[in-house]
């Protein structure tokens, strides 16, 4: 009887050591995500004098200071920069929005010849990486002459098959017997997809939303090769910019603080939509 | 191996964090169960049933009692020590392993002095298969069998270790009515050619009734009474069980006891010596009814159901507490009908008062 | 019937113009670039047909490098994002208090903008005039040299690179593996612990093999977007990754088409070329290898 005794505190103590070995790891990685955050919102409000002062860099600083802020937004076009990238994310989200939902429609409810030689096709084209096709894109907007324009910027970017495919998956598993009544009672399909379906998938649509905007945020390799006029830069290529450029490369701290400025849009968007991103990613989405 | 619950009882905290009372799933049980004997621990959802079977198995840790096997006290002992088979619900069969892969499960993780070799391991894997009649499937992933295959299987692999008690919990409700009447079959004769001591769970009274040596009635954690199936039938201590057991269920009426006869409604359905005049709960059983041109216990006809082998006479009564009267008699039966009503003459033995008052 | 078919290829016509345009036509263009000879962006003229392009970018040291720069992060940091995320997820698993606090800290990288904070990263590890740098001066509290990982040997700089693409992608990982982890039945984990199954068996014979679809998924996705890295590289190192030694080949598609060094969409188209068949095959492995390997 002891035995059993002793075996079950020998599993307790092993128990209490896991969980907390387990919970050390965690907050190990959990440190190492928030470190940067920490060092650069830390940077940011540090005097240039006293961080380039510092031959140990300091953990904290008893004088923070907002001048560096100041400079990010007037030394180098940060404003500029910021607005550029939110007409480029709202444009190119707001009708990519109108073209994968027709087009899902299409492929979902509508009846045509050829539609499902066309779908097939369309899948097909889900396997074509963007740096196949980015070449010609480059030569093709320069030749219209679209280079440093937001046209330029948005055109290639505004239809995506997966997201296709994802909202017609969607649509689908709306029964068509609301389709065919709608039908009977005189409702016409843009009426229907409209008042019916795009509220129904409201879920899949958001995702793709908050995907999509993510990817705009961040996007750098394109406006990089389609604008040179620091006019359209995006915020990415703001930063790359001020990196190589900007502030005279030593002054760290105002690089900090337009990096702060720059992150912290997303990072807000995150807090408040926490459980819909993280929801999203995981049904739909890669990084890259 | 014989199994001794002492007051056992299980609270949980409440699942609303903000209440901080606690449900009480399980309260004093107090029961040995015999060895080798087959028990059914019944009673609907939420009543405490599948929490004690999780104490016995050792997957929950109970507040305060004891459980022993045979003589040994296993109230803080480790699941995996116990030496028991659990059958899940949905079977939790490893849905990447073959028939026998599963059925060896159990037996590999057996270390030391008891390590089998991959030899011995199959053959007892195989012997358990033929008990359980599978052993022609061994070869296939669960995803490729019925429900009543998978079942089987899964019933196998609890028992290949040669378990000193089986546990099933809610073992039929996800096969179908056909396969639920020769799955309940197979697992009495598997538990007698076995002899394991096994308790299984169910919601279903039928299932428990047809196939236990003994039942367990449960209700909000309380067991209500324990018995042989047709004692708990034919004496059920409370409205409850009486309720609980039987289809179509009994049929309730408010009623009173004066000077030593029941009374329903204006009638006087039985002589009853010695009971002190009170307002009492009756049921009848639906088949302790005898239509008869006299009968003692007059109610509204609304239909007779033919169902073969016997008629169902749907009834209604101004004293009634559900929303019909059902009696079960035979098809050969005359029922005498005069002006929408019938008359009845009751068996005695399937009238009980109760005092408690729905 | 005429109207009505006419309707459907209407609501698909703006998928399909954009997807003709920027899409289709690209990648028949980018085949025939591929193989015309000597072309002048200037001009927009070449001699002749011919394989000139791929030998050319394939002798090339630039691409070479670029080359072996991919396949050294892809070989380290595949097995090693994966194997983290899922430890991490196994240990998100396992507890209740704080769980929700941890997964949102790890998500948080996946909504940065890998350019900005890319730059942290960077002066975390680069010596300057004025300091060393944390990393370093860490390094030096242990007992070892210091190192400028952003200008110095190339082990250095290789080694930042997969520590920051990591950072980068295990948040998805994470995401993904919590979420398989916790779509296992509890039934199972049960069923196991009353047969007595150690814990380490528990996870090869059962937890394992429940997720493998969801690993080999992260396994066929992280190697494609390993294999495309390039804004991770400029993020550490700055625009021209040639001077750096750390280009990879995404990186020299670019570079071929635009900049400095570029005006090359030959050179360019072939380059990519090649990715792709690199990608294509190694899924094609990857897929083949998980027939044998991953249940359902």
């Amino acid at each position: 009887m002891a035995d059993y005794a002793a075996i079950e505190r020998k599993a307790h103590t092993l128990r209490v050591i896991g969980k907390t070995v387990t919970y050390i790891l965690l907050t190990f990685w959990a440190l190492m995500v928030l470190f940067p955050f920490y060092w650069m919102v830390l940077s940011s409000v540090k005097t240039y004098s006293s961080y380039n002062g510092e031959y140990i860099p300091s953990f904290f600083t008893l004088t923070p200071t907002f001048q560096n802020y100041i400079d990010a937004f007037t030394t180098v076009d940060l404003g500029k920069y910021f607005l550029n990238t939110l007409i480029f994310t709202l444009a190119t989200t707001a009708i990519m929005l109108v073209v994968i939902i027709l087009a899902a429609f299409a492929f979902a409810r509508l009846d045509f010849p050829g539609r499902s030689a066309a779908f097939a096709l369309f899948l097909s084209l889900m396997m074509i990486p963007n740096e196949l096709v980015i070449i010609t894109n480059f030569v093709t907007i320069t030749n219209w002459g679209l280079r440093n324009t937001f046209t330029g910027l948005i055109l290639p970017s505004v239809t995506s098959v997966f997201y296709i495919y994802l909202l017609k998956e969607n649509f689908g598993q709306i029964p068509e017997e609301l389709y065919k009544a709608a039908k009977v009672d005189g409702t016409g399909d843009m009426k229907y997809l409209l008042k019916v379906m795009v509220p129904i998938c409201r879920p899949t649509i958001i995702t793709v939303v908050i995907l999509k905007v993510i990817e705009c945020w961040n996007s750098y390799v394109w406006p990089r090769l389609i604008t040179d006029n620091p006019a359209y830069y995006l915020v990415s290529n703001g930063i790359q910019e001020i990196r190589e450029n900007g502030f005279g490369r030593e002054n760290i701290p105002a690089m900090m603080a337009a990096v702060v400025v720059i992150s912290v849009p997303l990072i807000i968007l995150f807090l408040i939509f926490r459980k819909k991103i993280m929801e999203g990613v995981s049904r739909g989405g890669t990084k890259g | 191996m014989k199994v001794v619950l002492e007051h056992l009882t299980k609270r949980f905290p409440n699942r609303n964090k903000k209440i901080h009372s606690e449900v009480t799933a399980v309260n004093d049980f107090t029961f040995e169960i015999p060895d080798g004997k087959l028990i059914g621990l019944l009673g609907p959802s939420g009543c405490g049933k599948s929490t004690t079977l999780n104490l016995i198995s050792g997957l929950e840790k109970p507040t305060s009692g004891k459980i022993y096997f045979g003589e040994d006290d296993v109230t803080n002992m480790l699941p995996e020590n116990r030496g028991i088979g659990l059958v899940f619900q949905n079977y939790a069969l490893y849905p990447h392993l073959t028939v026998l892969e599963n059925i060896m499960f159990p037996l590999e993780n057996l270390r030391g002095d008891k390590k089998l070799t991959k030899q011995v391991m199959r053959e007892m894997a195989y012997e358990t298969a033929k008990l359980v009649q599978i052993e022609k499937y061994m070869d296939r992933k669960p995803s490729e069998l019925s429900g009543g295959q998978q079942q089987r299987v899964a019933i196998a692999r609890a028992l290949v270790k040669r378990p000193s008690v089986l546990l099933l919990d809610e073992p039929l409700s996800n096969l179908d009515a056909r396969l639920r009447l020769q799955t309940r079959e197979e697992i009495r004769r598997i538990q007698r050619e076995t002899g394991v001591t096994t308790v299984f769970v169910t919601h279903d009274q039928e299932e428990a009734m047809s196939i236990s040596d003994m039942i367990v009635v449960m209700k909000d954690g309380i067991v209500q009474q324990i018995g042989k199936p047709q004692d708990v039938y034919d004496k059920p201590v409370n409205l409850f069980v009486a309720k609980f057991l039987g289809t179509p269920p009994i049929n309730v009426f408010r009623g009173r006891f004066e000077g030593g006869k029941l009374f329903v409604g204006s009638e006087c359905i039985l002589a009853k010596e010695g009971e002190k005049d009170r307002p009492v709960t009756v049921g009848i059983r639906p088949e302790g009814f005898i239509p008869a041109e006299d009968g003692v216990f007059t109610c509204d006809l609304r239909s007779i159901e033919v169902m073969g082998r016997d008629r169902s006479v749907v009834a209604s009564h101004s004293e009634c507490t559900g929303a019909e009267i059902r009696a079960i008699v035979a098809s050969d039966c005359d029922i005498p009908v005069h002006n929408g009503a019938v008359r009845f003459n009751l068996k005695s033995a399937k009238v009980y008062t109760f005092d408690e008052l729905s | 019937m005429g109207r009505k078919s006419f309707k459907g290829w209407l609501y698909l016509l703006p998928a399909i113009l954009f997807l003709a345009f920027f899409m289709v036509y690209p990648l028949i263009d980018v085949l025939i670039y591929s193989v015309e000879e000597g072309y002048n962006s200037a001009s927009q003229s070449f001699f002749s047909y011919g394989t000139y392009n791929f030998s050319y970018v394939l002798h090339d040291p630039y691409f070479l490098q670029a080359l072996k720069n991919t396949f050294i992060l892809v070989i380290i940091t595949v097995p090693l994002s994966t194997g983290t995320a899922l430890l991490i997820s196994l240990g998100l698993n396992s507890i209740k208090k704080l769980r929700e606090l941890y997964q949102t800290v790890y998500f948080l990288p996946y909504v940065t903008n890998t350019l900005a904070v890319g730059l942290v990263f960077m002066i975390l590890f680069k010596k300057t005039a004025y300091t060393d740098g944390l990393i370093n001066l860490l390094i030096h509290t242990f007992g070892g040299e210091s190192v400028d990982f952003i200008d110095g040997p190339y082990w250095a700089k290789m080694f930042v690179m997969c520590f920051y693409t990591i950072w980068i992608v295990l948040p998805f990982k994470i995401l993904i593996l919590t979420s398989a982890l916790a779509g296992v039945n509890p039934d199972y984990y049960k069923a196991a612990q009353i047969d007595a199954t150690p814990k380490w068996r528990t996870f090869t014979r059962i937890t394992l093999p429940m997720i493998s679809p969801m690993v080999f998924y992260l396994v066929v996705t992280g190697f494609i977007g390993a294999f495309k890295a390039y804004s991770d590289a400029v993020a550490l190192f700055g625009t021209n990754l040639n001077a750096a030694g750390m280009n990879t080949i995404v990186g020299y598609v670019y570079d071929m088409l635009y900049g400095d060094s570029g005006g090359y969409p030959s050179y360019a188209s072939a380059a990519a070329l090649i990715l792709f068949a690199i990608v294509l095959t190694i899924t094609f492995i990857n897929l083949s290898v998980s027939r044998k390997h991953v249940h359902y």
